[in-house]
């Protein structure tokens, strides 16, 4: 039997507190990709060009070093806005800024640009006459968004956020590096400790490859469901 | 150099010579390392996405599961799985791979080259099997056998079909080199961190990392759109 050398709760701990920052990371990146593709597909010149800008932004820095910027610099910003706050004002505010919150503000923005994408393709994939018949029966914009657009477009959504879901997963493991007690750092604490890395890497890396291979069936049943009433062709 | 470009390297003590030294030094590094797991993955990738569409379930079986491992599990703990790992191999010490081992950028080189590799493999195999079946049927009957119709019709016709998820590919690489400076290397995200915590400035360190990377990334790109023209020259509209 696998002996985790008395590491065992921690680790599953670690991997409770992965699944919490992927589960949250994945709530603000879907948000932030609805209202990127809105942005982008507002026609409002300013709307595109801010939602180009931030994908285009995100595309082009490493999420590593966007973590680390959040994380140290995003300290350094609260400190010197709580700095002023109490001199003008004598307000005191403060607060933390640990590992898990810079992980979910970055995982989060990062893969917001990615789900960007797919949510816009996913818009221009419904149909024109939908959206037409949905202002012939008198649907307002919101309207036609909210009850003809978003269950229409989930479906030709669902690979891409599914792909997404799979990358945004691994990367998880990166707020390890700033310091959250994920599983990957309860992991590389025990096997410098105890001078053991297979024998606690693999069970660790065991874990992802069942979250991975369990969300793939998921997102199997869930795109079979979205697509039932489809007729494809051969 | 302009006279504001002086000044400003004057009046701040985060940007001096030698903090650009190191930060082109890290950059080297980057260079170094993403372009050598690449060259050396694209190598490996070729053959064994070949060996993946074999029916034969013995050997396209195995690479199967060497893709499936390596793409389901996160970069980081792979590189902790070599980097710490091989120093435990029994009687490592004692051979010349020690040598090469004990330094931080060969296990880093290894893990970066695997994982490239498997996420490759699969890029290629894509394209091989989604091969219009007339090319094929074509080039049987010219009477091509399968080593001149791999070598003349799949393979370059499946290069064009991939470059676009390969440069993808590339870009992620870059991307995920990042976490070499885990392992102590110091590669650009290195140097920014050794310059952070020197200076506890950690907005001059990593936005001007993250500007470095977006330079490199907006030069892959370039590249890879002037590749994907001239291998798809063949299919442009006559008059443009």
């Amino acid at each position: 039997m696998l002996d985790l050398k008395g590491y065992g709760p921690a680790l599953a701990e670690g991997a409770v507190v992965t699944i919490e920052l992927a589960f949250f990371s994945l709530a603000l990146s879907l948000t932030l990709g609805l209202l990127g593709a809105s942005a982008k597909l507002s026609g409002s010149r300013v709307l595109t060009g801010v939602a180009t800008a931030y994908t285009t932004l995100i595309r082009g820095v490493p999420d590593l070093v966007m973590m680390l910027l959040f994380y140290y610099g995003g300290q350094v910003a609260v400190n010197a806005l709580s700095d002023y706050l109490w001199e003008t004002r004598e307000i005191d505010f403060f607060f933390q800024f640990d590992p898990f919150i810079s992980g979910v503000v970055t995982i989060g923005l990062i893969f917001g640009a990615y789900m960007t994408e797919t949510f816009r393709g996913a818009f221009l994939a419904v149909e024109k006459g939908q959206i037409e018949a949905a202002r012939a029966y008198g649907f307002s914009t919101w309207h036609t968004f909210r009850r003809v657009m978003i269950p229409q477009m989930l479906r030709h959504a669902l690979p891409g956020i599914g792909n997404n879901w799979q990358v945004l997963l691994k990367t998880t493991a990166l707020v390890s590096i700033i310091g959250l007690t994920d599983m990957v750092r309860v992991a590389e604490e025990a096997a410098k400790a105890e001078r053991m890395p297979f024998h606690f890497f693999i069970p660790v890396a065991a874990v992802y490859l069942a979250l991975t291979a369990g969300s793939e069936l998921f997102i199997k049943w869930l795109d079979k469901r979205a697509n039932v009433g489809v007729v494809r062709g051969n | 150099m302009p006279d504001f470009i002086a000044e400003w390297l004057n009046q701040n003590d985060i940007f001096n010579a030698m903090t650009i030294m190191e930060y082109w030094d890290g950059l080297v590094t980057t260079v170094h390392l993403v372009f050598l797991s690449l060259v050396i993955g694209l190598v490996v990738a070729v053959p064994l996405a070949i060996l993946r569409t074999v029916k034969n379930p013995f050997v396209s079986g195995p690479i199967w599961l060497y893709t499936y491992l390596f793409r389901g599990t996160p970069l980081l703990i792979q590189l902790y799985i070599i980097y710490y790992g091989v120093a435990q191999i029994p009687g490592i010490q004692d051979t010349f791979w020690w040598e090469i081992f004990k330094e931080p950028l060969y296990p880093a080189l290894l893990a970066f080259t695997l994982n490239t590799a498997a996420y490759t493999t699969e890029i290629i195999r894509g394209a091989i099997i989604s091969t219009p079946n007339g090319e094929i049927e074509a080039a049987k009957a010219y009477g091509m056998n399968w080593f001149l119709r791999m070598r003349r019709i799949i393979l370059p016709s499946a290069a064009r079909r991939a470059v676009q998820a390969y440069s993808n590919e590339v870009i992620f690489m870059l991307h995920a080199s990042a976490i070499a400076s885990v392992v102590t290397i110091v590669d650009l995200t290195g140097a920014a961190r050794n310059i952070y915590s020197r200076f506890y400035a950690p907005f001059e360190a990593f936005i001007f990392v993250a500007l470095c990377y977006m330079a490199l990334t907006f030069i892959l790109v370039f590249v890879f759109r002037k590749l994907e023209n001239h291998l798809l020259r063949h299919q442009r509209p006559v008059n443009s």
